[in-house]
């Protein structure tokens, strides 16, 4: 089965054409691509969650990539939630009206649920069951799953996701906003024994995370600092240090506690901070010292993106389910609400 | 009215009480630098309205509807758009007529097609702490100060 996913649940728009046999035949971001004279020339960014723009052109920018007709896709599958209700629509309404118009079944994704399948889509894919954690700048929780449908919070961010916390700490050295990954590049030329952070609610049970005290923290040390300290470059790489070992070894701990607590072996990384270079090698070393696996999807496949929402709406094309034309975006959707596979 | 409250848990605690004095439908405006604790003033007010759960930031989200017992509660962070424009992607205009209350940080950025505030309030650092400065600005907004009006001295 060819399925056409789209995603535009929040900031980013994404396209991708996954095949059950063959894999993923293509896949395009909006911001990575260039739309061309013959779609009205190049878009001007009015906003950046302009969807409406973006969705169609991308529709048939994969399709080109593809080689593929139109009358090839056998399904379409649309992020339905949980998101930006006014973003949601705009896939939505797209994917359930060109499934009618090609006469193939429809199905609504949940945005999370293609986060944790979207390792699946590499080689080689970790096999069920698995321990997910999802971090980005919108989220920080880890999820047991056992199967497409069947997952289990262990534990979540009770304020800041991980990526808010490294973004607004880069904004608060000056960087410009979101600056995470500039805040982990100042980082790599930090000493990291000048400053020790908190690790927050690392010292009691728990997969729970909190890390909105970080900013002020990150604040508090800094203002000390450069009331005595001649070298303002030095010390902001060394608080950047600091806070991004401080990050690290929180998620590090958690990960492995929540495979103590679970008993699986493998793990999976998914959202933007997974691609955090200093936190795949200390999670990579501390799993692998519990006998255990890690995965990650490909940098790409980390943050929003189309073929997450195609592989998943494929998987459950496949089982049968199917959207009916009346279709319902949901701004909010608890993981707990799917149905299993 | 002006106050200063020195720890995260002042902040809560002062959040809960301003939380007695709102109903809905009431708007007020959080301004302040990162990290001045608009979040965590809102997560003292939803504590004192009886909201038990985590009281996520909604810079990402952009909003987060929370139904309460007493009243609807809508607690934006406009921080991430663009133009005031975007505020059609959350579903504003859907929210606008409802009875709810409105909890916005970073309004400067939906300036124009946002409700009118009832109460402004401005958060600053202050030595370890955080000082607070509230506006009323329509009657409602003077009526909710009113309620609290005798709480720096209660803090003392």
């Amino acid at each position: 089965m060819r399925v056409l996913g789209i995603e535009t649940s929040c900031d980013e728009t994404g396209v991708a054409i996954y095949d059950d046999r063959a894999g993923l035949l293509a896949h395009a971001v909006y911001s990575q691509v260039e739309i061309h004279a013959e779609y009205g020339g190049v878009v001007p960014e009015l906003a950046s969650r302009d969807h409406v723009r973006k969705t169609l052109p991308l529709i048939r920018q994969v399709l080109e990539d593809a080689g593929l007709a139109r009358a090839s896709i056998d399904g379409v599958a649309f992020t339905a939630g949980p998101g930006l209700i006014g973003a949601l629509l705009v896939g939505s309404a797209l994917g359930r009206s060109l499934a009618w118009a090609w006469k193939v079944p429809a199905i609504g994704v949940h945005h999370m649920e293609g986060h944790l399948l979207a390792p699946l889509i590499e080689t080689p894919a970790p096999e069920f069951p698995f321990v997910a954690l999802l971090v980005s700048g919108g989220h920080t929780q880890l999820v047991d799953v056992i199967g497409i449908g069947r997952y289990r919070i262990l534990g979540e961010s009770l304020d800041d996701a991980a990526g808010e916390a490294f973004d607004k700490t880069a904004k608060i050295l000056g960087l410009p906003y979101p600056g995470g990954p500039e805040l982990a590049r100042l980082a790599e030329s930090g000493d990291p024994k000048r400053f020790r952070f908190p690790r927050p609610m690392t010292d009691r049970p728990g997969l729970d995370f909190s890390f909105s005290g970080l900013k002020t923290f990150t604040l508090n040390t800094l203002n000390k600092e450069l009331a005595v300290s001649e070298d303002s470059q030095r010390t902001k790489a060394d608080i950047a240090r600091a806070f991004e070992e401080a990050v690290v070894d929180t998620l590090v701990i958690k990960c492995r506690r929540a495979l103590r607590e679970t008993g699986r072996r493998r793990l999976i990384l998914a959202g933007g901070v997974s691609a955090n270079r200093r936190l795949r090698e200390r999670m990579d070393a501390a799993i692998a010292a519990e006998g255990g696996e890690t995965y990650y999807p490909r940098p790409m496949f980390c943050t929003d993106n189309g073929a997450m929402i195609a592989f998943a709406g494929c998987q459950r094309l496949l089982a049968g389910q199917t959207e009916p034309l009346a279709f319902h975006p949901r701004a909010r959707w608890p993981m707990g609400e799917l149905p299993p596979v | 009215m002006e106050l200063w409250l020195p720890t995260e848990e002042a902040q809560i605690a002062f959040g809960e009480q301003l939380a007695c004095a709102l109903k809905p439908p009431c708007v007020i405006f959080l301004e302040g630098d990162l990290g001045t604790g608009k979040t965590t003033l809102a997560r003292g007010i939803l504590r004192g309205l009886g909201h038990q759960g985590a009281v996520r930031s909604p810079t990402y989200t952009l909003i987060e509807p929370y139904e309460l017992a007493r009243a609807h509660l809508y607690h934006f962070d406009l921080y991430r758009l663009d133009d005031p424009e975007e505020l059609e992607y959350l579903g504003l205009r859907d929210l606008l007529g409802r009875e709810a209350i409105w909890l916005l940080e970073w309004p400067e950025r939906g300036a124009g097609l946002l409700p009118k505030a009832d109460l402004l309030i401005r958060m600053f650092y202050q030595a370890e702490g955080r000082s607070l400065s509230l506006t009323p600005v329509t009657s409602r907004g003077e009526t909710i100060l009113a309620e609290i009006g005798d709480y720096p001295s209660r803090q003392a």
